[in-house]
């Protein structure tokens, strides 16, 4: 390494009190998935034949791969149009997508009445080419393969030099360290393939998400149902991508107690009001084609959600990133990046819950506690597992290695 | 890594997807012999005599012939469900005294939104007419439930191990055998007649012609969301006796259009693999020679790692 900035595992304890709570989260929700695996879904969920999606797709799911989308758009920015200047964000991004699209599938089996098939769209006598949810589920599983290919070269550069094996096994400790080395010059070679096949499955999956619910013309609120939606999910994921990395970026610089990196989310944040103009107005122009714009002022309660997904998700950081003043401030930059967030995601379950509307519909769908348990149990293991990642990984870019020197806090 | 070897790597990832394009798939017609089943609702004299019938061949839960006498459970809309793969709902008679009474079940859809939705082909419309379902494949994702314009499919809820979505089978292993599918057979009044789609279709605009004070002129099913096996002709609007006005393009046209208008021979995808490749060719370049540049002044104070 030769420059002066690079990246290094955080040296801290991971044990905190934070920590804890997160441990309990994930218990809570583990005896709910035990009570699924056990009793069925009927027992832990509010789902029946008029309601057969839930939140488990709408936010494990559909706001889970959304909230990921900081790891193709920054791999997309920093390595394939070569602004480097944000090659600080890349990694932490890279490991929100990993451990967020990991989270996806685990959230994903616990859906699934037969978890056991899940491999079952790999098989070439099963492909259904017609079925969107057949594009989504592959685009994942492949692009899952990439993130974790990614994130190799983090596992090599941890240890190579290091390799120190106990004992007997030390006679081996050349030949391993000689491995790690090859292995290390092959990925880099071929590491643009990845990073390019990540940022097209990417595009292919967030639009494909979007189409799953077009199928469902006749049980879809006006104002959300609309041949364009793939088109909307792939802008407002490039919306909430750089959003997500100013958001955690600055919440990893006070829990790791660091100085946020506003010279590089600054500057990255300036093509948001241009992301987001792009959506607002395909939206607009959306509901204007389709004749639907009156239905925004009927004062029905799927107006009113609308309006506030809309108005506080994405008109208003729209024009809060245009400030100068927002972009220098990491405290209003971290509230316009939060209102995206909250937009997107609330888009998100907007379209898959608030919008359907079952044909014979005799009941409201509300999460059951059990429904509830295991998503915040899984958002809670994503928390958990970027910890671990970021203390035991090099994931943050440091300023120089003499500030980390020395601490002497041991880490997990 | 030089130009060549970069795009010949590219290169060969792009021919990879490609050839993944064999999924690709083509429209779905409406079988040409398809069997189905007319549905006269005039004659239905609400016996309940096919529900009996399809929990008996169905291995459903059967309870005594009796408890299916029984009037009362007409006083709430039934929908079918897991154990109940027909139910039939009692409907207030337009412009006359009484009821009228329609049966409800999968009307087996000529471009069924289910089968269109299912990522594993768990569901497919068989030549014979009945769209069918393969526990097997199935994984449980219930996107068909979501899918179906008539909130058909049921799915076991209660079952940890092996949960099955559930419908009206059209009884397919009897109408494969020439039999008739149990609930026609058993019904008393001849408000249900089976046979082939296109003469039940004929047959029924003759009855309307026949006997226009009878009948309203919509036969259901000929032309909602691409056409039904399962037809149906009333006395009075169909959203009276509980179905839904649908328009005449099977939603799985639409998404599957999209599907296709992106996914063509993979062309897109591969065409941004390969811009993108270009795009970060070209910038390494650049920086290459920037980086080449940057060496070449500062030769000598700089220490090699
Ligand atoms: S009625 Fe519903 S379940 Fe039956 S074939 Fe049509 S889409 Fe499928
Ligand atoms: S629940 Fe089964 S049949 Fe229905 S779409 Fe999913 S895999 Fe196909
Ligand atoms: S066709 Fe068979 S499965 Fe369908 S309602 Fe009739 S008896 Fe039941």
């Amino acid at each position: 390494m030769s420059s002066h900035v690079h990246a290094a595992p955080i040296r801290m304890r991971f044990f905190t009190r934070g920590t804890w709570v997160l441990v309990a989260l994930m218990a809570v929700g583990f005896c709910f998935a035990a009570v699924r695996f056990t009793k069925g879904i009927g027992a832990v969920t509010n789902l029946d034949n008029q309601w057969p999606w839930g939140i488990w797709i709408a936010i494990d799911i559909a706001c889970g791969v959304a909230l990921a989308a900081g790891g193709f758009t920054t791999a997309a920015l920093a390595h394939v149009f070569h602004r480097e200047k944000f090659e600080p964000i890349v990694r932490p991004a890279l490991i929100t997508a990993m451990l967020g699209y990991t989270v996806v599938v685990i959230g994903l089996l616990a859906d699934l009445g037969r978890y056991y098939n899940v491999w079952h769209p790999m098989v070439p006598s099963m492909w259904s080419g017609h079925s969107v949810l057949f594009e989504v589920g592959i685009c994942v599983m492949f692009y899952l393969t990439v993130l974790y290919i990614e994130f190799l070269p983090m596992v090599t550069e941890r240890f190579r030099g290091r390799v120190a094996l106990p004992g007997a096994l030390r006679p081996l400790n050349g030949f391993v360290e000689g491995l790690l080395r090859l292995f290390d010059r092959t990925l880099g070679r071929i590491m643009s393939v990845f990073i390019i096949a990540g940022v097209v499955l990417s595009c292919m999956h967030q639009s494909s998400l979007g189409a799953l619910m077009v199928i469902a013309p006749y049980k879809m609120h006006p104002l959300w149902w609309t041949q364009v939606l793939p088109l909307l999910f792939l802008l407002s994921a490039f919306c909430v991508g750089p959003c997500m990395v100013i958001f955690e970026s600055i919440l990893a610089s006070r829990a790791f107690g660091r100085r946020p990196e506003m010279e590089v989310l600054g500057p990255l944040s300036k093509i948001l009001p241009v992301l987001l103009f792009f959506f607002i107005s395909t939206k607009a122009m959306d509901l204007a084609v389709r004749g639907q714009l009156y239905r925004l002022a009927d004062g029905s309660w799927q107006s009113v959600v609308f309006l506030v997904e809309m108005g506080f998700g994405f008109v208003l950081p729209f024009l809060m990133f245009f400030s100068a003043r927002v972009r220098r401030s990491p405290r209003l930059l971290f509230t316009a990046a939060t209102l995206v967030i909250f937009g997107v995601a609330m888009n998100r379950i907007d379209v898959f819950l608030v919008a359907f509307r079952p044909v014979y519909a005799t009941k409201h769908y509300f999460p059951h506690v059990g429904e509830l348990a295991i998503t915040t149990g899984l958002i809670a293991f994503l928390i958990f597992a970027y910890r671990f990642v970021v203390l035991n990984f090099p994931v943050m870019h440091v300023e120089d290695a003499a500030s980390q020197r020395g601490e002497g806090v041991p880490h997990a | 890594m030089d130009r060549r070897d970069f795009l010949k790597t590219v290169g060969a990832v792009g021919v990879g997807i490609a050839a993944a394009d064999a999924s690709a798939s083509t429209a779905v017609h409406a079988p040409p012999d398809a069997f189905g089943v007319l549905v006269d609702t005039t004659a239905c004299i609400g016996c309940r005599k096919c529900e009996w019938a399809c929990n008996q061949v169905n291995e459903l839960p059967v309870q005594p012939l009796e408890e299916f006498e029984d009037k009362a459970v007409f006083a709430a809309m039934r929908r079918p469900d897991a154990g109940n793969f027909t139910v039939v709902n009692q409907w207030p008679r337009q412009e006359h005294e009484g009821n009228v009474w329609a049966k409800v079940q999968c009307l087996h859809c000529n471009d069924p939104a289910c089968a269109s939705a299912c990522l594993v082909s768990a569901l497919e419309k068989q030549p014979n007419g009945a769209v069918k379902y393969d526990p097997w494949r199935c994984m449980g994702c219930r996107y068909c439930m979501v899918a179906c314009p008539f909130q058909i499919p049921a799915y076991q809820y209660a079952d940890a191990l092996s949960p099955e979505v559930r419908k009206c089978t059209f009884c397919v292993e009897r109408i494969s055998a020439g039999e008739r599918p149990g609930c026609v057979e058993i019904c008393p009044v001849e408000c249900l007649i089976y046979g082939k789609r296109e003469e039940l279709l004929s047959l029924a605009h003759e009855r309307i012609g026949a006997y226009p004070d009878r009948y309203l002129d919509h036969v259901y099913g000929e032309h909602e969301v691409g056409g039904t096996s399962w037809l149906y002709i009333a006395g009075q609007p169909f959203p009276s006796l509980g179905f839904p006005e649908l328009g005449e393009q099977s939603p799985a046209r639409i998404t599957e259009n999209i599907q296709h208008g992106i996914f063509r021979r993979f062309i897109a995808p591969v065409a941004l693999y390969a811009t993108l490749a270009q795009v970060m060719w070209l910038g390494s370049r650049k920086d290459e020679v920037a980086a080449a540049a940057h060496k070449a002044e500062q030769h000598g104070e700089e220490h090699h790692e």
